[in-house]
């Protein structure tokens, strides 16, 4: 089996051909949003960072468009720039022109204002859309597919069905020679060990227990109770009563094969094979950044009280454990686990048209989340104050 | 023919919980308990328990382990017996707690 995707010069393999519409900061987004909204084959990567923050955490930001824009999903970049914004401009064009797509640029400051930077922006976002728009489709292998995994919205459904079943797609990627990625290091609190023991080397084992402990250091620091910001108020209306019982869920979406160690936020993936962690918190507009920096070309997403966002450079495929939510939400939801528990349908069965749908979506097939267009509220995560 | 009864799974052997997936668990209604085996038991429910909730299997003391995945989700609360929900009003985490020292 192979899948069609767009080859790019680095020899990573893309399943979308977007054009990227970068704001460096903050303060540019809202003419960002304009400029992708005008333009057919944009889509604006709308965060809200990039100024007033400590030197570690603007470098990460810095670190963290480079990554959103060299994704094999983006075929041209066009960043849209303040000019007083604490980002590195200068890094961040100079490694985007690295990877050989097309890009361009708008200064906000320079360039007349906000209103005029947007009519500039559009008149550049045309001509990079119409550059890449006859780019082909070629034959890629399964080894090229980078798969993001994530479960949100979860109830007592995700960890006894959907989760199994993205286990049973990423134990089938990594077989492939390909790579999956899976986060959401809160959730691994109570569950650590488990993921410890299927670390390829002790290092990467106690490398495991180091990000939880750090997570879980973060997550006291209030002085408080974390119960209510994890688990939400939804997951314990959906019967998740504790964090270890959220995560024990969790990590069902693992699979079963080794872990191969762990990738910083903002990282992307170059030699990287097999199964990784990426530490990340759970919270969707910044774990979907995080993963979407991988390069990763599509995401298997499971729900059970139902998440609906996707990400703009990276389809999501949503997978939902709980039948209720599947009837009251078809729209928005991939596909259906919750015929797991009901007994009509296996893991396994389902499994392979969660397998079948991941391969459709690197072809080019849009996913619910794609065709309603719900994935613009997205974030960056950072890691001290905005001062 | 005989209504089905509402099911709940449990995962594990070791687990002094099982999961109820069914909109029909109420109060005095008889259940089925199901495992990865497929071996069924059943049980009678002393509480109204909402789809994807926990029931318990057998007595539970104050202070013991919560076991579901043949893991801890935490500590009993309080005295727990058969057929009741369990949740956060008689299970509480041992992590991430900024509130006490554990």
């Amino acid at each position: 089996m192979e899948f069609w995707g767009y080859i790019r010069e680095n020899g990573k393999v893309g399943a979308r051909n977007h054009v990227a519409v970068i704001p460096t900061v903050v303060c540019a987004a809202e003419a960002a949003q304009a400029i992708a909204n005008a333009v057919p084959g944009c889509i604006g990567l709308l965060h809200h960072q990039g100024c007033c923050q400590l030197p570690p955490d603007l470098e990460r930001v810095t670190d963290a468009l480079i990554a959103l824009g060299s994704s094999p999903n983006i075929g041209a970049v066009l960043i849209v720039s303040l000019g007083c914004e604490g980002t590195d401009v200068e890094r961040l064009c100079a490694a985007i022109e690295k990877t050989g797509k097309p890009m361009d640029m708008v200064r906000i400051q320079e360039d007349g204002g906000v209103t005029d930077s947007i009519a500039l922006g559009i008149s550049k976002a045309q001509k990079l859309a119409a550059m890449i728009s006859a780019q082909r489709r070629e034959k890629a292998q399964l080894s090229d597919i980078i798969m993001s995994i994530k479960c949100g919205g979860s109830d007592a459904t995700s960890g006894m069905a959907s989760n199994c079943v993205i286990g049973y797609v990423a134990d089938k990627i990594v077989d492939a020679g390909g790579t999956v990625i899976f986060g959401e290091t809160t959730e691994f609190i109570g569950a650590e060990h488990i993921l410890a023991r299927r670390a390829v080397t002790p290092e990467v084992g106690n490398r495991i227990f180091e990000i939880v402990n750090n997570m879980e250091a973060r997550a006291k620091s209030l002085g408080c109770d974390m119960r209510k910001g994890q688990p939400t108020p939804g997951n314990i209306a959906g019967g998740l009563t504790t964090i270890e019982e959220k995560s024990l869920g969790a990590i069902m979406k693992s699979g079963s094969r080794p872990i191969q160690g762990v990738m910083d936020y903002t990282d992307m993936v170059t030699y990287h094979k097999g199964l990784w962690i990426k530490d990340t918190p759970g919270r969707e507009p910044e774990i979907l950044t995080g993963m979407a920096c991988t390069g990763a070309q599509a995401m298997l997403f499971s729900t059970g009280r139902g998440a609906p966002q996707g990400y703009p450079s990276m389809p999501v495929i949503k997978i939902c454990g709980n039948v209720n939510t599947y009837e009251k939400m078809r729209n928005d939801m991939d596909l259906n686990a919750g015929l797991i528990l009901t007994g009509e349908k296996s893991i396994d069965e389902i499994g392979e048209m969660a397998y079948n749908k991941f391969i459709a979506t690197l072809n080019g097939e849009m996913t619910k989340s794609e065709a309603i267009k719900y994935y613009n509220f997205i974030d960056i995560h950072t890691l001290g104050p905005v001062i | 023919m005989e209504a089905k009864l509402p099911i709940a799974l449990k995962v594990n052997d070791l687990d002094n919980v099982a999961t109820l997936f069914s909109n029909e668990g109420k109060a005095g209604a008889e259940i089925e308990i199901k495992d990865k085996k497929g071996n069924s038991s059943s049980l009678v429910l002393k509480n109204d328990i909402p789809y994807g909730h926990k029931i318990a299997l057998g007595e539970i003391e104050p202070g013991s382990n919560i076991i579901k995945y043949g893991e801890s989700l935490g500590l009993a609360t309080a005295q727990i017996t058969a057929g009741e929900h369990v949740h956060v009003h008689n299970l509480d985490s041992r992590r991430g707690r900024g509130d006490m020292e554990v």
